[in-house]
């Protein structure tokens, strides 16, 4: 920069170096404009998917209905496994969609992450039980063994205990029909 | 109600800020010379303005406190069994409050200025605040229209979600604030480099305006990353120190910047040279501060640091960047030309060493940039990939080695023209000192590259940093070279921790039970008990460690696991022994099986540090020099004002004293 004081104001080098912060932010501008017109994919999909579920065998979350254990998914039905919480505002958001995959005929076990008895029972009192089962996962053990990250995420299930598909966040009404085609798929 | 004040007082601070605007732009339609009748509104309504914006950010305050759950912000961001002084550092742990906080400091500075600038012409002065008034304007467009934090629910929540809990620690408190205290500051410098380039004013006297606004952020901005940087360490368990995490890019790059603005204003100040880099530097520094703003909040990158993010809202800031940053840095490249030249200089001239070490900052600067923006490069071409620390230290250490070199030796240079022959005694035995410390390093045992050069930078720097005290008598030395020598043995200190750290760290990782024993470096832990503890919003398994060094008296370490429940979030609580040598870092992790005696195992995580702590005191002392050479410029300025006026007096004195009688004194102009 010494070079740009020492020389004159008129010496056309000078004029070229003014305009190059210019420019470059003018570069950045575009490619971020860009990038934040593009959808945003942010979920890591679980390396599980296409494999069998790990092993677990969890206690009742709440009274009046029964655990969830991995051999639960091997009788040749598909199922959803829904990973949740009482804690969880989407999943109150999402709750009236797996009532309606309930009322498709699908069946759904649910997997409470850290969760407590009596919260578990106020939340299914107030926002409706489409549950055949709910296990209790208190350290979020068997949610890391299937990839999950968050809650809710919810995994299709084949009659064998594979894993077919991981939907990542609340399921939106949108959402079900996909769900629906998946669970057949899964036949 | 109170939040609808908050609220109103923010609309009306965003109106005042339209009339600082124009009524410092129209002023400049008039001749220069002329007192302008539109120059009247700006100071005032940017007085007004800051007492506004702080009553909304204390409406906000007080919401958090009492945690009313009708505020939206509240009820997503609060819990009413959260300890009292995580209620009030919440306010600005969320999007909203913290860009409430950002225009709050925004709003107040630029009142400060307002209020307090009188050195500069008042033409120069009514650009600056036409320019601080627009930037305002922006800020407040962008909070009131996409991330109003003063928005009502419905009906009120019966309790609210909570805080994440890493953000529940004392680091919180102090960090973003001090952060945004130095971002913002640099936004007067902005307002003032542009002021000086529009009214073409940019001469050392404006310099002298700049110098204090630019050191004061830079201070904030030292501290904030120093506070980070602690935070990070002790909260999130991982035992780093830096992690080159995009945010904390977007604090490091301003902070560059800002460093280089520094010793630049400072050489226009004293020599009248570097002025176009002067303002180029002023409008740098302002753009890596705000161009981490719409990094962290747009989502356009992905940090660990997840605030809420929302596209709209990143395609509002981006608007904002272009006007700004694209319409000065046009205004530059249109201006820079007619700047006339300041005064030359050697290369071998303590100004010479300067421009090479601010070209040194602005290089190293430009590698954390790009490795910052290249995973949004090479996303638009659909590959994923992320940067870190093999990029980062390497490529930024070929420019920070022969800075740290240029900085041991450039106080030691005179002004304007100096020969290296007359400091040779000074660079043998700067150099013999660095082959020493290599030549023990190497003695010590095997240890990369970086560390080892880093160790002896750091020892000939520390040297350097005093050498400029030498044969000074120490009470006649100026208060600003203090902070100089203060901050650049600073430089010294924070470089051997860090170097020290890399270097000679030990690790230790086992599963052991209860009343087991882990050996590190000269430590021995013993694995007491694991117990169950419970916190006012957590519960927790905590060990606890007898640690003793070489058989002395053993002191208790309780490492926690933290379960929080609203929100549900499991945090690592390190547990740290401090001793004038390093700290000793210890984690408890998961429970790991039964071992072979039956007893239940823990992962324990141990780590000796050698001199870790000097980074941060390294930190401190150069925030300390920053301050005491703000302290030093003051004076200066102070002792230069009441000199002129007792001047003026004794002209007055002998003008009525040798005046004839009847004549009545001309009237002051």
């Amino acid at each position: 920069m010494s070079g740009a004081q020492a020389t004159s104001p008129r010496n056309p080098l000078n004029r070229v170096w003014v305009w190059v912060p210019l420019i470059l932010f003018i570069g950045f501008g575009a490619l971020a404009g860009f990038m934040l017109t593009q959808p945003k994919d942010d979920l890591v999909v679980s390396q599980m998917v296409g494999k069998p579920l790990p092993a677990f065998d969890l206690r009742p979350a709440t009274q009046g209905l029964p655990g969830a254990s991995a051999d639960d998914f091997r009788d040749g039905k598909p199922r959803l496994l829904n990973i949740w919480a009482s804690w969880c505002l989407p999943c109150i958001a999402e709750a009236p969609q797996l009532e309606a995959l309930k009322a498709s005929g699908v069946e759904i076990v649910g997997i409470a992450i850290r969760d407590r008895p009596e919260d578990v029972a106020t939340f299914l009192e107030r926002h409706g039980n489409p549950y055949s089962r709910i296990g209790a996962d208190d350290r979020s053990e068997v949610q890391l063994e299937l990839g999950s990250s968050g809650v809710p995420e919810t995994f299709v299930i084949d009659g064998q205990g594979i894993i077919r598909h991981q939907h990542i966040g609340d399921i939106r009404e949108s959402d079900v029909p996909t769900l629906l085609e998946k669970v057949r798929e899964a036949q | 109600m109170l939040v609808e004040i908050g609220h109103a007082a923010l609309w009306l601070a965003a109106a005042l800020a339209i009339l600082q605007m124009v009524s410092g732009a129209l002023a400049l339609r008039d001749a220069p010379g002329e007192p302008s009748p539109y120059a009247l509104y700006a100071r005032p309504a940017a007085v007004v303005q800051a007492l506004l914006a702080a009553v909304a950010f204390a409406t906000l305050l007080h919401a958090f406190a009492v945690t009313d759950l009708s505020v939206k912000l509240v009820a997503t961001n609060s819990h009413s069994m959260k300890p009292f002084l995580y209620k009030l550092t919440g306010t600005w742990g969320n999007h909203e409050g913290s860009m409430l906080l950002w225009v709050t400091v925004l709003a107040l500075s630029g009142g400060l200025l307002a209020f307090a600038e009188r050195r500069l012409p008042e033409r120069t002065m009514s650009a600056t605040l036409a320019v601080q008034g627009f930037v305002a304007l922006g800020f407040y467009t962008f909070l009131l229209l996409s991330s109003n934090p003063f928005e009502r629910l419905p009906g009120p929540v019966a309790e609210g979600i909570g805080l994440n809990p890493l953000l529940q620690d004392i680091g919180l408190a102090v960090h973003p604030p001090t952060l945004y205290v130095g971002y913002v500051g640099l936004s007067v410098a902005f307002s003032l480099a542009m002021g000086a380039l529009i009214t073409r004013e940019v001469n050392p006297n404006f310099a002298k305006v700049m110098r204090p606004w630019v050191l004061g952020a830079w201070v904030f901005l030292t501290f904030g990353i120093t506070a980070g940087s602690y935070w990070a360490y002790y909260e999130l368990g991982w035992g780093g120190w830096w992690f080159w995490d995009p945010v904390e890019n977007a604090s490091l790059m301003p902070w560059l910047a800002a460093t280089a603005l520094l010793h630049s204003v400072s050489v226009l100040a004293a020599r009248d040279a570097l002025r176009t880099w002067t303002i180029m530097l002023g409008v740098v520094a302002f753009s890596m501060s705000m161009l981490g703003t719409f990094l962290v909040r747009s989502g356009v990158l992905t940090s660990v640091h997840a605030f809420a993010v929302d596209p709209e809202r990143g395609t509002l800031l981006l608007v904002l960047l272009g006007l700004y940053i694209g319409g000065s840095l046009a205004i530059f490249a249109l201006r820079a030309s007619s700047i006339a030249e300041g005064k030359r200089f050697t290369a071998t001239s303590r100004e010479g060493a300067l421009v090479v070490n601010n070209v040194m900052l602005c290089a190293i600067l430009a590698i954390v940039l790009l490795g910052t923006l290249y995973p949004l490069l090479t996303e638009a071409f659909d590959v994923r990939v992320s940067v870190g620390p093999p990029y980062f230290n390497p490529a930024s250490a070929i420019f920070a080695i022969p800075m740290f070199m240029v900085m041991a030796v450039g106080p030691l240079l005179r002004w304007k023209d100096d020969s290296p022959a007359r400091i040779g005694p000074e660079l043998a035995l700067l150099g013999a000192i660095a082959l020493v410390a290599v030549a023990l390093v190497a003695f010590l045992g095997d240890y990369p590259v970086l560390p080892t050069l880093g160790l002896a930078l750091a020892a000939a720097l520390a040297v350097a940093a005093l050498l400029p005290l030498k044969g000074r008598r120490l009470t006649r030395v100026p208060t600003a070279t203090w902070g100089m020598v203060m901050a650049h043995f600073g430089v010294a200190v924070a470089l051997f921790g860090m170097a020290s750290e890399s270097a000679f760290t030990q690790e230790r990782l086992a599963a052991i039970a209860p009343g087991e024993i882990e050996e590190i470096s000269g430590w021995t832990v013993q694995l007491e008990s694991v117990d169950p503890v419970s916190g006012p919003n957590w519960t927790a398994m905590e060990a606890r460690l007898s640690v003793s060094r070489d058989g002395g008296e053993p002191v208790i370490l309780r490492p926690q696991a933290r379960n929080f429940w609203s929100p549900a979030q499991a945090t690592s609580e390190s547990s740290l022994l401090t001793r004038w040598d390093g700290q000793l870092y210890a984690v408890i992790g998961d429970a790991a099986g039964v071992g072979a005696d039956g007893k239940l195992r823990w992962q324990l995580r141990v780590w000796w540090k050698p001199f870790v702590t000097f980074i941060w005191y390294g930190g401190l002392l150069i925030a300390f020099g920053g301050v005491l050479a703000i302290v030093g410029r003051v004076q200066v300025d102070l002792r230069r004002r009441k000199a002129v006026r007792v001047g003026a007096e004794r002209r007055d004195e002998k003008a009525a004293l040798a005046g004839s009688r009847p004549a009545a004194p001309e009237p002051a102009e």
